[in-house]
């Protein structure tokens, strides 16, 4: 079986104080190799902890993750994951940062060499390959990340709000980056996002998850994520079924966030 | 007295100084931060004045030598210095039956450190003879007057007056040609006008100790020349750090990594930082005695605790985030410690070692002046014992400047071998 098998997970923090979180019930999904998903869903809603457990950092209490047919038990570089930001090694330069895959996995540098000039260019950072980290802006430091993981040639790209810290311009950049390197590369790729505008133009299937406890709310297959490959991100926008769509999932998810707040209200 | 002129010299010079770079040099600076109207509370327009820096040390330099008498400070700005040369007063005896006879005290005062030579005198008339002292500035001396005189003080025979005025046992004279007083057995004690400045017994002017300092580069003292001494100081504090580093980072590494290393050295490190190294030496000598071992050993003490928490700490910094990304690339537990848990960790671990030599620094000078037969400490604690108060000076200051030199020498390797401090 080819894919991603998200199998009825189940996930459950016992807390100090004898009680215990529900951070996610009976999860289940199924990724066909090179789909593009995006996650949304209201602050404790799960959505971290389900890629955690799918990048292997967390075991879950109930349920398993396969890929290509076989059990995940720990990270692995077939998943690669891209953070929001500070997973860089500031200790290596740009391109250093950028080989670490494949030098871990002992390959020469002739071997890698092509590769990693090639997705420097791809991301737009040929010329920054001695910089040092700390010498880029946020945007530059998350194309070097885009680049780090695509080196080392992952099946599945996990990406945990990775445009969450930039600003507005900078991310609509980014946005049209991801589309483009999904289209050309074909991973399959799960993106999870604060936004409810970058998950329907990245998300080729939308998950909208709700909370407490974490469970997948509703799901979308959307058209934008294709048109929006070599197209101005803007004209996607000017869609009849993207204001729609967006109305639609903001009050979905004004109404949980009610819910918490009203929730909490009572209880305190 | 002194000292207090000297703080409101000090003071005034501050104050002085200030003005005048206000009013001589205003509107030179045409960066940014000049144009910055907040800068009261801005700790970023806070600028270090550079003209500050250098009058601030020219001024300590000045005082030092205007209070020493030195020879490098212009004449018009020193001090008032103890007198010198020659001065005479006339004392008035009582030979206890009423009868009265004047003699004249020819004194010649000499400079700190010169020769004292006795001379002689006529004696006059009368059956008071006239005397002759010699002495040294700053110094009080007693005179046996009577020695030549007709009568004794055992015959009851008493000073009644100086240069006309009245003296008594219970009455001290201050005169401008100094203090006078009389012994319990009735003798003069002259002590000749002392002026403001230090004496060179409790501080020694400038030139004197950079003699000395050249003295002992080519001379050396007790037995060893001075680089020698210098030398034993710093080989005992890298000695120290050395093995302080060799068995405290790994210690350091162990208890960031493992909660079994973490929760048995726990206790040890918690109790053993907070006591200060120099309440060890006493239990080192016991142990080991006052040679190199010892020293060494107390050394290695004091930086293997700083060691080991500044590389707990550099573990426990490295940012979740960088450990997944690496795990997620393919890394292994090896790979990720080396690639990724070490290079975080340095900056810590310099940050720590720039404290540990520090306390070391401190403590191998500390324990020197406890016991010791070669280094810094050693020599200024027999000088001071001689009362050789340039030594003193001289040791202080060169042990200031290797310290300063110590974290200068950290400081640019931090720069140059970590350049990513602070950046993560």
């Amino acid at each position: 079986m080819s894919g991603l098998g998200i199998e009825n997970i189940s996930m459950r923090f016992d807390l100090p104080n004898g009680g215990s979180v529900q951070a996610l019930k009976n999860v289940s999904l199924h990724l066909e190799a090179g789909e593009l998903m995006s996650v949304l869903g209201p602050s404790g809603c799960g959505k971290t902890t389900l890629l955690n457990i799918v990048a292997g950092f967390l075991a879950p209490t109930e349920g398993k993750i396969t890929l290509n047919g076989h059990q995940v038990v720990g990270p692995d570089a077939e998943r690669g994951m891209v953070f929001q930001q500070g997973a860089l090694f500031e200790w290596m330069n740009v391109r250093d940062n950028v080989s670490f895959g494949p030098r871990m996995k002992g390959q020469k540098p002739a071997e890698y060499e092509d590769n990693v000039n090639h997705l420097l260019e791809i991301v737009g950072l040929g010329d920054f390959k001695e910089k040092a980290i700390y010498e880029l802006s946020g945007g530059m430091q998350q194309r070097v990340a885009l680049a780090r993981c695509l080196a080392n040639d992952p099946d599945v790209i996990l990406m945990d709000e990775p445009l969450g810290a930039l600003d507005a311009l900078t991310r609509e950049k980014m946005q049209s980056l991801v589309l483009r390197l999904w289209k050309e590369t074909g991973k399959t790729i799960i993106l999870i996002t604060h936004s409810v505008e970058e998950a329907l133009l990245l998300g080729e299937r939308l998950l909208v998850m709700a909370p407490r406890p974490g469970r997948i709310h509703k799901e979308y297959r959307l058209p934008f994520a294709d048109l929006g490959v070599g197209q101005d991100l803007r004209e996607v926008k000017k869609h009849p079924d993207y204001n729609a769509t967006r109305e639609e999932i903001l009050a979905m998810i004004w109404d949980m966030e009610e819910e918490i707040m009203g929730r909490t209200e009572a209880t305190s | 007295m002194t000292g207090f002129l000297i703080l409101l010299v000090y003071v005034a010079i501050f104050a002085g100084a200030y003005f005048a770079v206000k009013f001589l040099v205003r509107g030179a600076r045409k960066d940014f931060t000049s144009l910055k109207t907040v800068t009261f509370g801005d700790e970023s327009a806070v600028v270090s004045n550079r003209s500050a820096s250098i009058i601030s040390i020219l001024t300590i330099f000045l005082i030092w030598g205007a209070f020493t008498g030195s020879k490098m400070v212009p004449g018009f700005l020193q001090a008032p210095g103890p007198f010198v040369g020659e001065t005479e007063f006339v004392y008035t005896l009582d030979d206890g039956n009423g009868n009265r006879d004047d003699a004249t005290v020819f004194v010649r005062v000499y400079d700190f450190g010169e020769d004292a030579a006795q001379f002689d005198v006529a004696p006059g008339d009368g059956f008071a003879k006239d005397d002759s002292l010699s002495m040294n500035a700053s110094r009080s001396k007693t005179i046996l007057f009577d020695k030549n005189d007709e009568v004794k003080r055992k015959e009851g025979a008493q000073v009644i007056a100086i240069d006309g005025q009245t003296i008594g046992p219970n009455i001290d004279l201050e005169t401008d040609k100094g203090r006078f007083a009389l012994t319990d057995k009735g003798a003069i004690s002259y002590t000749p006008p002392l002026g403001v400045q230090m004496d060179p017994v409790y501080l020694p002017p400038p030139e004197a100790v950079v003699s000395r300092l050249i003295e002992i580069s080519s001379e050396g003292y007790r037995g060893s020349d001075l680089l020698t001494h210098l030398g034993y100081s710093l080989f005992r504090v890298v000695g120290g750090f050395f093995f302080g580093a060799l068995l405290g980072i790994p210690l350091g590494y162990a208890m960031g990594l493992n909660g079994w290393f973490r929760g048995w050295f726990d206790p040890i490190v918690e109790f053993m930082r907070p006591v200060p190294p120099l309440a060890l030496i006493p239990l080192v000598i016991i142990w080991f005695g006052i040679g190199e071992t010892g020293k060494i050993i107390l050394l290695f003490l004091a930086a293997l605790w700083i060691m080991a928490i500044a590389a707990r700490s550099g573990v426990s910094g490295v940012r979740i985030t960088k450990v997944h990304a690496a795990y997620s690339l393919g890394a292994s537990k090896w790979q990720i410690m080396r690639h990724v848990i070490i290079p975080n960790s340095l900056p810590d671990i310099f940050t720590g070692a720039r404290v540990a030599m520090g306390v070391c620094w401190g403590t191998v000078v500390a324990a020197e002046l406890v016991a010791a037969s070669q280094g810094a400490g050693m020599m200024i604690m027999v000088a001071s014992k001689f009362t050789l108060t340039d030594i003193v000076l001289m040791g202080i200051i060169l042990i200031g400047v290797i310290g300063f030199g110590i974290d200068m020498l950290m400081r640019w390797a931090e720069r140059v071998l970590v350049p990513w401090k602070g950046k993560g």
